[in-house]
């Protein structure tokens, strides 16, 4: 089971603000989730690797090849604010 | 009570490659901002990145030149955190299954020589650049450095002071710029350290609490960080206080370090396999290719000064502590084609003070490697003197003129012509008959008085061996 400390604390992860009833929901269905996964400790897994990816695809790569860049006003288009090329956001340390 | 300071390093280098990590955006260094970005490296919804195959060469490259086991398989993760300069929110790194672990370098100083381990070496991307310069305070992101492909090298916490500290770094400088990883150019923040310090009193096992000071570009601010914050560790526990795990900021300016966040605030980065990309698995034959690449690393370059020409070591590890310096070197002594010691005493010399007066390093040279080998020939042959050919060198490092030239422009051709100096040192006994009465009475000292005022009287440009044969004819 988790708690709604647990809850609070995913959520102050994943920058989310949630209201007290949203926190008891939260904490009821996602408690449900992990339940409800929690099945899956019962297959013995000893012998098996782990899954880095679930294709069976190892190695992909590209050459070092330079190819054109996006046009700095396309980048810039969906930008909630800009300045002098750049985005724009709340200042930070 | 005696402390011991305990430092780990976290070194991250720029590749050397021309472009980012999982897009085809250049590397380049200076455009306008936002020029070198496309929907990959800002992690726009549907953009799928893609692994450069140089970086994954250019990792094993390090690893192997740092003694570390290159993991055949090793995979991507996503470390998540929030942060302007991180486009999507998370960055691509490496998290238990690192490309290179379980390495480690030598270090030579005063205490002899020591090794220091290096835990691992993996693949990540840079973050972008936030300015501070908008007028109205608010923060500018620009994301050309997004996505660059970097590599983190941690060691061992095997550094007990700010010097090993230095020494360290600096070999891992050198041995990037001899592989070519990395150009490591620091001005531009391609090579970044992060100190973890703790201090404990001498002879006591358990380890202190350690702080974190990140993004550190210049070795003299390693050096001054590590310094202030193991002295400041020191006095909290000398003054019954506790060290609190945090990370700190490293202040160039005013050589200070303040608090930046504490634990309680540290990241919980839910690292997870990224999905977007597969493992990268090393067959044994494509690392042993690798290794075949691999060029004479800085150790055993010093060692063949040191075994095939007679340098001394101290000088054999300085001059190959830098490529560029190591290249220079190695041209002057081919075109000289005379002792390399004698190249050596130079540089160790006369290049290095230019170094300390000008901040300078070996890439800055104004002149190739074959002008300084033409002005050593030029001292061997008598057309110069000794003390005339550290006044032209001088004068070269400024302007990049060629010796011979210079030696004509500042007037320093050392008179050997036996008539001309004959003349000279008949006035200059004229002048000094005490000294010449003197020297016939026995006192010979007075010999180097005269050779002086020959000395002085041709500005420094008469032969001395000859001036002091021809005085002892006369006298």
């Amino acid at each position: 089971m988790i708690t709604k400390e647990d809850v609070e604390y995913v959520a102050g992860l994943a920058r989310l603000e949630l209201s007290g009833q949203e926190k008891e929901e939260f904490t009821k269905t996602l408690g449900n989730i992990l339940e409800y996964v929690k099945q899956l400790e019962e297959v013995d897994t000893s012998s098996v690797q782990p899954t880095a990816h679930i294709l069976p695809l190892i190695n992909v790569y590209r050459d070092d090849e330079v190819e054109p860049s996006t046009d700095r006003e396309r980048i810039l288009a969906n930008a909630p604010e800009k300045l002098n090329g750049c985005f724009k956001v709340p200042r930070v340390i | 009570m005696n402390y011991e300071t305990v430092i780990g390093l976290e070194i991250h280098a720029e590749l050397a490659t021309n472009t980012k990590i999982f897009c085809g955006c250049t590397t380049a260094f200076g455009d306008k901002e936002n020029t070198h970005c496309c929907p990959v490296c800002l992690g726009l919804p549907g953009a799928l990145p893609v692994l450069n195959k140089k970086v994954i060469e250019y990792a094993v490259k390090a690893g192997l030149a740092t003694n570390c086991q290159i993991n055949g398989f090793s995979k991507l993760d996503r470390k998540n955190y929030f942060y302007p300069d991180l486009p999507k929110a998370y960055q691509i790194s490496q998290y238990d299954q690192p490309l290179c672990e379980e390495g480690y370098l030598d270090i030579k100083g005063d205490f002899g020589s020591k090794r220091i381990g290096i835990t691992r070496i993996h693949i990540e991307e840079d973050a972008g650049k936030l300015l501070h310069e908008a007028e109205d305070g608010s923060t500018l992101v620009d994301y050309n450095r997004g996505g660059v492909p970097l590599i983190e090298i941690v060691s061992e916490p095997d550094l007990r002071s700010a010097e090993e500290a230095r020494l360290y770094a600096e070999k891992i400088k050198a041995i990037l710029e001899y592989t070519e990883v990395s150009d490591c150019r620091m001005q531009e923040g391609s090579l970044r350290f992060d100190v973890n310090l703790s201090v404990r009193p001498e002879g006591n096992s358990v380890l202190g609490t350690r702080t974190e000071m990140k993004n550190l570009n210049s070795f003299r601010a390693l050096v001054n960080a590590i310094e202030d914050e193991s002295k400041r560790q020191i006095e909290v526990l000398e003054s019954g206080g506790e060290v609190v795990q945090e990370t700190r900021k490293w202040d160039d300016v005013t050589g200070k370090n303040t608090s930046l966040r504490s634990k309680e605030e540290a990241h919980d980065y839910r690292y997870f396999p990224e999905p977007d990309l597969v493992p990268v698995v090393l067959e044994e034959e494509y690392i042993e290719r690798i290794r075949k690449e691999l060029p004479e690393l800085p150790d055993k370059r010093a060692k063949r000064y040191v075994e095939e020409w007679g340098l001394p070591e101290y000088d054999a590890g300085v001059i190959t502590a830098s490529r560029p310096m190591a290249v220079f070197f190695e041209e002057c002594v081919k075109s000289y084609g005379g002792d390399p010691k004698t190249v050596s005493n130079w540089v160790m010399g006369e290049l290095m003070r230019l170094f300390n007066e000008k901040g300078a390093g070996a890439e800055d040279i104004p002149f190739p490697a074959v002008y300084m080998a033409d002005l050593l020939k030029l001292v061997d042959d008598g057309t110069v003197s000794g003390s005339a050919a550290k006044r032209v060198f001088t004068e070269m490092f400024e302007t990049g003129e060629q010796p011979k030239k210079l030696v004509e422009r500042l007037g320093l051709l050392q008179i050997s012509d036996e008539e001309a100096l004959t003349g000279i040192i008949k006035r200059v006994m004229e002048k000094n008959p005490q000294s010449v009465e003197d020297y016939r009475a026995g006192t010979k000292k007075a010999l180097g008085f005269l050779v002086g005022q020959t000395m002085k009287e041709t500005k420094g440009k008469a032969n001395p061996a000859l001036v002091n044969n021809i005085l002892k004819k006369l006298l």
